[in-house]
């Protein structure tokens, strides 16, 4: 367990805006995420969940606001200084390397913190065997089913040996036993290495099931935060979802 | 080293590659002057054509000004010799210098600023057309009237010098083709290859995932034009006289990448196998038209070949023809 606390990070958003061109994407948005925690980030579409992970991750620069990772500011790293500072994340819609196979494509996540291609290699291997997707290492990623993409991006950015891991509706067009089985791989994660883990997801099984803390966004603004049991109850929040998802 | 390199290849592969090897080093004792003539420029396009594979078969950065690094090359050294009587094994390293100096400079425009796609193809045109336009006005490179090396008692060999028979050329430039395909296949099969290949599929991705985009893309470029301005210099010894017009042109261009295209963008023996096939077809065709006086002919047949690999073998002939041979797909 010496690894575990190494790899666990404080996440710090402050204030966090995007403005496109007029729209609002985010809206002065703030939560904190202790280490090793896990918090869900939920909200009907286009509420600026995915472009609040652009923002931490650096593929997009806010309009104004703080991110702070163990107390140090990302806001103007490039996306992979701030995956070398140890913020793994995956695209909500996957992008694999679509010429390399699937295991090189997660080496390439391993590469960001060893020079040695065998080293990465077994590091990918590894990586690809938690998400049960060591059988389709020599595949290309384009003839592997959807899930297995979705799989394969969370492998990717494991690779990457984050402490923080930034997860973009990873668990979208799974069956439901597909998704306990991931909910379990993240929960052994998560107590195994300490990595803390934030998820945005529209699949309230799995958000029920792994998160400590959620925080709800709508048009851009936090309207909500606590357990998923206080979340859930909250009348504003039933009010945003009401006849888009079914919360239960 | 060896072993890195031949891992993972199949034994069918090597074998090929033996006997290729084999077929190559001893063409010159069986073929005619002629023929021996087409082989060298084939094998010029099959290096500059891996040169030039390595930017956007490997790295995704398409270039279509690669005549630009011949050119610095090929005017780096040949001014040397001619003005200063530096001896082409001095003026490779002035010449590689240059040419990736320049390859920086592009590639410092086109990846700080976010000059991509075709807009940063259009850079390495525009680079490669200025630098014509500047040699075809500077005297001291002999300007539009060009400039000539001398061309010392032909028969013997003056290995310094880079002074002997088209032989001398041919195993020059079949040394440097099949160094370049094992530096490729080496660099393919490194932390940088895999890099490259991630920029190449998806940046955005590959930026995510901790790949320093501006750093790998710089030594694509960097590689990429140190290995053709090294081409250059073998050009300008080889043929003795350097023209601006034709040197630069983005047709030059065009003709050195066709090959790679119609062989396999992103394969390592593409390039190898489709200047083997269009150079010879491009003589050919040449040679049986020389009587009707078309225009434009070969163009013309280049614009075909292009169109055809397009429709018909969209990832080029070789990936088909690893099929064929039963190479596995790893042996590209
Ligand atoms: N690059 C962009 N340019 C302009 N508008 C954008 C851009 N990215 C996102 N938006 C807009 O910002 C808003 C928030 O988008 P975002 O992708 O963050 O939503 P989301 O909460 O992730 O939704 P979903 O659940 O559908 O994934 C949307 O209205 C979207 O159209
Ligand atoms: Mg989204």
């Amino acid at each position: 367990m010496t690894a575990a606390a190494s790899r666990s990070a404080a996440l710090k958003v402050e204030g966090l805006t995007r403005r496109f061109s007029g729209l609002t994407a985010v809206d002065n948005v703030s939560f904190e995420v202790p280490p090793g925690a896990i918090h869900a980030l939920i909200g009907p579409n286009g509420a600026g969940k995915t472009t609040t992970f652009n923002m931490i991750a650096g593929a997009l620069k806010p309009t104004a606001g703080e991110v702070l990772l163990d107390g140090r500011s990302l806001v103007g790293m490039r996306p992979d200084q701030i995956c070398r500072a140890g913020v793994g994340r995956t695209f909500q819609v996957v992008r694999p390397f679509g010429q390399i196979s699937v295991a090189e494509n997660v080496a390439v996540g391993a590469l960001s913190w060893t020079d040695d291609l065998a080293e990465a290699r077994r590091h990918a291997l590894a990586m690809l065997e938690l998400l049960g997707l060591a059988d389709k290492r020599n595949a290309l990623p384009g003839s592997i089913t959807l899930p297995d993409r979705k799989r394969l991006e969370v492998a990717r950015a494991l690779a990457t040996k984050p402490k923080l891991l930034l997860l973009d509706e990873v668990m979208a067009g799974l069956r439901p036993t597909e998704t306990d089985r991931m909910v379990a791989t993240f929960r052994r994660l998560n107590e195994e290495t300490g990595v803390t883990i934030v998820l945005i997801e529209h699949v309230m099984r799995a958000v029920m099931a792994l998160s400590h803390h959620v925080v709800v966004l709508n048009y851009g603004k936090v309207i909500a935060q606590g357990t998923p049991a206080e979340v859930t109850r909250n009348p504003d929040v039933l009010a945003c979802y009401l006849g888009v998802e079914e919360l239960s | 080293m060896i072993r890195r390199l031949t891992d993972g290849l199949p034994r069918r592969a090597l074998a090929l590659l033996l006997l290729f090897a084999v077929v190559m080093a001893l063409a010159p004792f069986f073929v005619s002057d002629y023929v021996l003539s087409v082989l060298i420029i084939s094998l010029y396009f099959a290096f500059v054509g891996q040169a030039w594979n390595l930017m956007l078969g490997f790295a995704g950065q398409l270039s279509l000004g690669h005549a630009l690094f011949v050119g610095i090359g090929a005017y780096t050294s040949a001014a040397l010799f001619t003005h200063f009587g530096i001896d082409p094994w001095v003026g490779v390293v002035a010449a590689v210098a240059l040419s990736t100096l320049m390859g920086c400079i592009i590639g410092y425009l086109g990846f700080r600023f976010s000059i991509r796609g075709v807009y940063f193809a259009l850079l390495t045109i525009a680079f490669a057309e200025f630098t014509g336009i500047m040699v075809d006005n500077s005297a001291w490179l002999g300007g539009s009237a060009g400039l000539f090396l001398p061309v010392k008692n032909a028969g013997s060999i003056d290995l310094l010098n880079l002074r002997g028979p088209p032989t001398l050329f041919y195993y020059l430039i079949l040394i440097l083709t099949g160094g370049a395909l094992v530096l490729c296949r080496f660099l393919l099969n490194s932390k940088l290859g895999l890099y490259w290949q991630a920029i190449r599929d998806d940046q955005e991705a590959a930026e995510a995932a901790g790949v320093p985009l501006f750093r790998y893309k710089m030594i694509a470029v960097a590689i990429s034009s140190a290995l053709t301005g090294v081409a250059g210099v073998w050009y300008a010894f080889y043929y003795n006289n350097l023209f601006p017009e034709s040197t630069f042109a983005t047709g030059r261009s065009v003709e050195l990448i066709l090959g790679a295209v119609v062989g396999g963008v992103g394969t390592l023996f593409g390039p190898i196998l489709g200047a083997l096939i269009l150079t010879p077809l491009g003589e050919l065709l040449t040679a049986l038209t020389s009587g009707l006086q078309i225009d434009g002919i070969k163009t013309f047949f280049w614009g075909f070949c292009v169109v055809a690999i397009v429709l018909f073998r969209p990832s080029g002939v070789w990936p088909w023809l690893a099929g064929l041979l039963k190479l596995d797909g790893r042996a590209r």
